[in-house]
């Protein structure tokens, strides 16, 4: 038994298998983007899963119903034992995505990812000039990226640009949209940042304008119509500028299980910064203990665990109430609503949060910089937060 | 009529554990109901509409499908799954 499960809901809960299995392999990335989603205190966790445990989840999953299967990280491109790993989830029948910024990819790699049975790469870009992509990146890194681009196009992979939106790259919207077209993107994934780990950090320096969303937002429509039969777009919307909180996670352990580098198994790629969930590591429980029985991922299936408004909310098995991270990271209680919902009693803390940025939006960079995501930085957030290092 | 081919950049795949068919693509799979599924396990860039329909009404002793496999035709390809 992994944990006390101290949900009773959750057993009357009928438990789904999963269907994706987000295998982040290292922390460890050559860029430095300032909107990482990785935990801030990820120094913390330096250790890394051998190829054969990492093969054992891969397995222990598939056994249970998973299908989609994201290689993440970090740049998961440091791991060297990347092309065995695609290798085993090929014949296992996984859908492979490779979820990359690209840096270090060379066609010889492409090829042997190909051979190896990958299904897809995904190539982030954080702009569309050189100068603001290498400035966000951290990296020089904008040419590779797009010679990255047209090799996985070459060799016959579906090409996903994925560009991550916020303040100092939004004004680029019609520039991304072209770049997308001239690269011959299949899909593109236009990820509105969500403000949690180093983006949450840099809060006040990347979230744009309500004004500025709902621009940029009306270009992307339009060139989604345009488009529309040639390229697909993922539109990743702005949850500070809605009403409604996102269905986050499609439900707390239905779908989704993240494996961290280190191996602690999380419903949700935030959920290690939640307290007394007592995450539990691949090295001491299978998946099918985790995922059926540990504390971690009974704690908030089902409706039980809800306070007021979610709990008789009409809305609660549309959106689950929202994001449990986001709860905790705004109000400090992870059994809130989602502050993003204008029921929310903190709803306000949103508006702050979107005073607060609008504020700084005139300051110069000098007065107050991006906290880059680096080692450095890391570990002096890992101090910051009292736990050490 | 042209042949019709399954897309090179999407996956059919029989799922175990859902038992049924899916398609594999980037970040999404849908999920195929027995009538889809046979009908894409066709596609194999042999067969055009026409023997499509054939086999397919052969196979299951019936006769009429063409309107509908034409209807679901036109959905695959809108959403790529196809080639033609």
């Amino acid at each position: 038994m992994v944990g006390s499960n101290n949900n009773p809901d959750a057993k009357a809960f009928r438990i789904t298998p999963p269907r994706w299995l987000l295998a982040e392999l290292t922390y460890a990335c050559p860029l430095q983007c300032p909107y990482c989603s990785n935990p801030v205190d990820y120094a913390k966790y330096p250790s890394e899963l051998s190829t054969d445990d990492w093969k054992r989840v891969l397995t222990e999953a598939r056994k249970m119903g998973a299908v989609q299967l994201g290689f993440s990280g970090g740049e998961p491109l440091t791991r060297k034992d990347l092309v065995e790993l695609v290798k085993h989830a090929r014949e296992l029948g996984y859908y492979s995505n490779l979820i990359t910024s690209g840096y270090g990819l060379t066609e010889e790699k492409i090829i042997q990812l190909k051979e190896a049975g990958l299904d897809h790469i995904q190539v982030s870009i954080q702009a569309s000039t050189q100068e603001l992509n290498d400035h966000i990146a951290g990296t020089t890194s904008f040419h590779h990226k797009k010679e990255v681009a047209h090799l996985v196009k070459k060799h016959g992979y579906p090409m996903v640009l994925c560009v991550v939106i916020h303040r100092e790259n939004i004004h680029q919207m019609p520039q991304i949209l072209a770049m997308a077209e001239e690269l011959g993107a299949d899909y593109l994934e236009l990820a509105n940042t969500q403000y949690y780990g180093w983006a949450h950090t840099n809060r006040d320096l990347l979230l744009p304008t309500k004004a500025q969303f709902e621009q940029a937002e009306q270009i992307a429509q339009a060139f989604k119509e345009k488009v529309a039969g040639k390229m697909k777009i993922y539109y990743v919307v702005p949850d500070y500028y809605e009403d409604r909180p996102k269905a986050c996670m499609n439900g707390w352990g239905t779908t989704f299980l993240t494996i961290a580098p280190d191996g602690v198994a999380l419903p949700c790629h935030s959920a290690r910064d939640l307290p007394g969930l007592d995450c539990p590591n691949v090295n001491d429980y299978g998946i099918q203990e985790i995922w059926r029985d540990s504390k971690a991922f009974n704690f908030f299936r089902g409706f039980e665990w809800m306070k007021e408004p979610c709990r008789s909310c009409d809305e609660k098995e549309k959106d689950f109430g929202g994001c449990r991270c986001q709860a905790y990271l705004l109000t400090g209680d992870m059994y809130m609503a989602d502050p993003v919902c204008s029921k929310s009693p903190e709803h306000a803390v949103i508006q702050q949060a979107i005073d607060s940025a609008g504020a700084n939006a005139s300051l110069a960079t000098n007065e107050k910089p991006l906290v880059f995501r680096n080692s450095k930085n890391s570990k002096a957030m890992s101090l910051v937060d009292g736990k050490g290092v | 009529m042209q042949p019709i081919k399954f897309s090179p950049t999407h996956r059919l795949q029989w799922e175990e554990a859902q038992q049924k068919y899916v398609i594999l693509y980037p970040e999404g799979m849908v999920e195929l109901n027995q009538s889809s599924a046979e009908i894409l396990l066709c596609c194999d860039g042999n067969r055009n509409l026409a023997q499509i329909v054939n086999e397919l009404e052969q196979k299951f002793a019936t006769t009429g499908l063409t309107n509908d496999i034409t209807a679901f035709l036109e959905v695959a390809l809108q959403n790529g799954w196809i080639q033609q």
